[in-house]
């Protein structure tokens, strides 16, 4: 083992190695983003507090359901505008996390409510007093 | 002979890197923070699931539509976003490296922050006022504590936020300040992201159910 050995080891880890860390941070928003990101988080709250507070949609069930789709676009506009999430920051591992993140949270908010739900309904007591002694 | 030899040993390729290559300090603080901010969704992913069971159980008491003031929500939802924003101004001018605009426009942040946290502990106390405490429904206890939460991230958001101002002014936009300040940066729009949960979770749907 040589020093060139050595020397040609440092270079091939210089060009495979370090050169994640010049473009592999975490991103950083500019002028413009957060004030699209703000603009847009105005509306998507506004739509669905004037919604609920004056009842425009006669239909609670349609209403509800517009309220928790603003509500995803909002998250994610947060998450691109104000939390600056890509796939290229920290090499895509930022994402990577909270792909597993929400993979997780779906199981959990799904499986909650669905397996309590039923559990509701058919574990309900009955009152039907006909069948009292 | 031997000579030859050795030399087309030593001109073999070496494919492993035989030391640990630099790891500058902080370098890896980003990542670690967003896998704690990861966990910290999940826990509120766990209370948000509590709620959605428990929140339809009012035990005979007090229903959202008794006790939500949908006006003092939006309101509150308006300080925690102008935060945010300003949060991302104080980010913008900490690049430029202005530290007396950093230093005005945390300080604003942390007046809205306070100014959330304000109107919540009102809305707290009017509710526990009016008998509605986490001890009357499995509801109430379900929304204290996942509110509650989220109440308590804000807090400790502000006192770290406070910290770093002290520290920036000590100190000036060092190295280490400048990291510290995009994890409160990060922390802070998470909890925003998490009060969209709250606000469309909890009392909007609350007022529709």
């Amino acid at each position: 083992m040589t020093t060139k050995a050595h020397a040609e080891a440092h270079t091939l880890e210089a060009n495979a190695g370090h050169d994640h860390d010049d473009h592999g941070g975490a991103a950083h928003g500019s002028l413009k983003s957060y004030l699209i990101g703000f603009g847009l988080s105005v509306v998507l709250t506004a739509i669905p507090f004037w919604l609920v507070m004056t009842g425009a949609i006669a239909d609670k069930q349609v209403t509800a359901l517009i309220v928790l789709v603003l509500a995803a676009v909002q998250i994610v506009v947060h998450m691109i505008y104000f939390l600056h999430m890509n796939t290229r920051s920290e090499n895509g591992w930022t994402m990577m996390a909270m792909i597993f993140t929400v993979v997780m949270v779906v199981i959990a908010l799904t499986g909650s409510l669905w397996v309590m739900h039923h559990l509701n309904i058919n574990m309900m007591p009955i009152h039907d007093m006909s069948q009292m002694p | 002979m031997s000579v030859a030899t050795i030399t087309t040993q030593d001109s073999e390729p070496v494919f492993h890197v035989i030391d640990e290559h630099d790891h500058p300090e902080g370098a890896s603080t980003m990542l670690g923070f967003w896998i704690y901010l990861m966990s910290d969704c999940l826990i509120f992913a766990m209370l948000f699931a509590t709620y959605g069971v428990l929140g339809g159980s009012y035990a005979a008491g007090p229903s959202p539509k008794d006790l939500f003031d949908l006006k003092l929500v939006a309101l509150n939802t308006t300080m925690l976003l102008l935060s945010s924003i300003t949060y991302g101004f104080a980010m913008l001018t900490m690049e430029k490296s202005r530290i007396g605009q950093t230093q005005l426009w945390l300080a604003i942040t942390g007046l809205f922050g306070l100014a959330f946290l304000g109107i919540e502990l009102t809305e707290f106390a009017h509710m526990i006022h009016e008998g509605a405490t986490p001890q009357r429904s499995a509801f109430l206890s379900s929304f204290f504590t996942l509110v509650g939460t989220h109440g308590l991230h804000v807090t400790f958001g502000l006192v770290w936020l406070v910290t770093l101002m002290v520290q920036t002014a000590r100190f000036g936009l060092t190295e280490a300040n400048r990291r510290r300040l995009m994890c409160l940066s990060m922390f802070w729009h998470f909890l925003d992201v998490v009060w969209i949960g709250v606000f469309t979770f909890v009392y909007l749907l609350g007022m529709l159910r």
